[in-house]
């Protein structure tokens, strides 16, 4: 596989074309608006924890094949998680997508292992890294983030 | 003018080629292949005599400029401020002090909002700007606007890209204070009538400010013709370097105007009790400039001036319609900017697939283009979309480069299928 198809691979088209868990919630626990300010791209995300679960997650807005991609594959990893889970789930797949250093856990990682090649492409780290930001700012209480 | 080169000889002036050889940037290859770069409306790549001029500064004969007593510093401040009188000619300025050096098209946009709008702005006034402008000349009266209690209003625009000049006519009033516009736009290629624009923001007594920074490489302008107050442009479109920039602006607006920035070279006379500042344009020229940079933009317009505006401009125009003419044989691309006056700027969309994806993959096959709201996000708000993809052509580019483009949008398509 190049580079390109690394990126973009079967996985990551068929999530851009279906998104999962797309839409609101009924009712929300958390929620949090993501922009990154170099394309103007922007999510939503709204979750509803309890019991310190993440019961349930949905996004909404308009993104790149890797943002909504990386959203969609979040909310099917982060469903059924603690707050804690989710945070050290977050730093592993960032540490992945900006470290070319990074070893890749398939096992720990599991369907995120797919954005492995974007630290290919570092102008298109923000995209991938953007909803998870946003989760993280809505599971800590904030309401807005900015990738800049 | 001399930069008016007989019409019908346009295409024995230069040989692409020759051009091309001029610009060792365009030998590069990025990912092994050749550089495609069709990203020249953020910026152009530079000719090797502008690195040379640059070089040879800093080699033999650097120094800073004026007050030095001794041979360098003198040499150094009569390269600087020749490129003065350069521009003034490139522009048609009646005098060189007309002309004020900038980081940019920004920074000039930026000094008149803080420099004249200070004074001129009042509460209850009103400054125009047109749906089409960058950022850099919507933020700045936002803020002097909120400032001083003034209002912005915004002169709408057709399906094309076009002004609507019978809704800008309604818009104009005796309260309208300042009408700044784009002369073309970086995200629609349109250019502007801007002296129908002028003509008609002078008929209610306002000032003027041309934001030039699409047109200055493409369009002979002459300020006598035009009769606008400021007229700003950038350096690193014009083949220049970055960091530079130029405000123009009328003798005696430019001299009822207080400082932007303080500090020395602009001063006359300072105390600790009081400063006097000193004539224009060094008034506005605070601190130690970007020397080599002002050399360069000198040597780019002597550059632009031998290659021939109007050769260059022709040129453009043919990549212009070749490129239009090959993006709308792929099914699904959308045009966004279909003026009937452009200048060589196409901005798609590709069905669904969102510009980012494009730019990346394009990339990888040696492609520059932009991707993103391109500085324009209202512009894009006015259509309802987020982004587009942007090919900009400069006289250099050839129309195999926009074939490689074509293929590469082709493979793109095929990919998300």
């Amino acid at each position: 596989m190049n580079e390109i198809q690394q990126l973009y691979q079967q996985v990551i088209l068929d999530h851009n074309k279906s998104p999962r868990n797309y839409g609101h919630l009924p009712e929300c626990s958390h929620k949090a608006d993501g922009l990154n300010p170099l394309c103007g791209d922007h999510i939503t995300v709204e979750l509803y924890v309890h019991d310190g679960i993440i019961q349930d997650i949905r996004f909404t807005g308009a993104g790149c094949a890797i943002s909504t991609s990386s959203a969609s594959i979040m909310t099917t990893v982060l469903k059924g998680k603690t707050a804690e889970e989710a945070e050290r789930i977050f730093q592993e797949f960032h540490g992945v997508v900006t470290n070319d250093d990074a070893v890749i856990n398939e096992e720990s990682l599991g369907k995120l292992a797919v954005f492995a090649g974007v630290r290919e492409f570092p102008a298109r780290v923000k995209c991938a890294s953007l909803a998870w930001h946003t989760v993280h700012a809505a599971l800590q209480g904030e309401q807005e983030i900015s990738t800049e | 003018m001399n930069i008016l080169a007989d019409e019908k000889n346009v295409e024995s002036l230069f040989s692409i080629d020759d051009i091309r050889k001029d610009f060792p940037e365009l030998s590069r290859y990025v990912h092994n292949r050749p550089l495609c770069y069709l990203d020249n409306a953020a910026s152009t790549l530079k000719p090797q005599t502008v690195i040379d001029v640059i070089a040879d500064f800093y080699t033999s004969g650097y120094s800073n400029i004026h007050r030095g007593v001794y041979l360098t510093s003198q040499q150094a401040t009569e390269r600087y401020e020749n490129v003065r009188s350069i521009i003034a000619e490139y522009i048609g300025a009646q005098h060189t002090s007309e002309i004020v050096f900038t980081r940019g098209a920004t920074e000039a946009i930026n000094l008149v909002a803080h420099s004249w709008g200070e004074y001129a702005i009042k509460e209850g006034d009103e400054i125009l700007i047109t749906t089409m402008e960058h950022h850099a000349n919507i933020v700045p009266w936002q803020v002097l606007c909120e400032k001083k209690n003034a209002q912005l209003r915004i002169i709408p625009i057709n399906d094309s890209g076009e002004i609507i000049l019978e809704e800008f006519e309604k818009l104009l009033s005796e309260k309208t204070k300042l009408v700044s516009c784009v002369y073309a736009s970086n995200s629609l290629g349109t250019i502007n009538p801007i002296q129908s624009i002028i003509q008609m923001a002078k008929n209610v007594g306002a000032t003027v400010l041309i934001d030039g920074a699409q047109a200055i490489q493409h369009i002979p302008v002459n300020m006598q013709e035009l009769n606008c107050d400021f007229f700003v442009f950038s350096g690193h479109k014009l083949y220049a370097p970055s960091g530079t920039g130029v405000l123009y602006g009328k003798k005696a607006l430019l001299q009822a105007m207080p400082p932007y920035q303080t500090g020395g070279d602009m001063i006359r006379r300072v105390t600790f009790e009081k400063t006097t500042y000193a004539d224009i344009p060094a008034r506005f020229e605070a601190g130690t400039p970007n020397i080599e940079g002002i050399i360069g933009l000198g040597e780019a317009v002597r550059y632009v001036q031998k290659c021939g505006l109007a050769a260059i401009a022709e040129r453009e125009a043919l990549l212009l319609e070749y490129g239009t003419h090959r993006l709308m044989e792929i099914p699904d691309v959308r045009i966004w900017g279909t003026a009937k006056e452009k200048v060589a700027v196409i901005s798609f969309t590709l069905g669904a697939i969102h510009p980012h994806d494009i730019g990346s993959l394009l990339d990888r096959e040696g492609i520059a283009v932009r991707a993103g709201h391109h500085c324009t996000q209202p512009l894009w708000q006015r259509f309802a979309i987020n982004s587009t993809t942007r090919a900009s052509f400069a006289f250099y580019n050839t129309e195999q480069e926009i074939d490689t483009l074509v293929d590469g949008l082709k493979n793109v398509v095929s990919l998300f299928g």
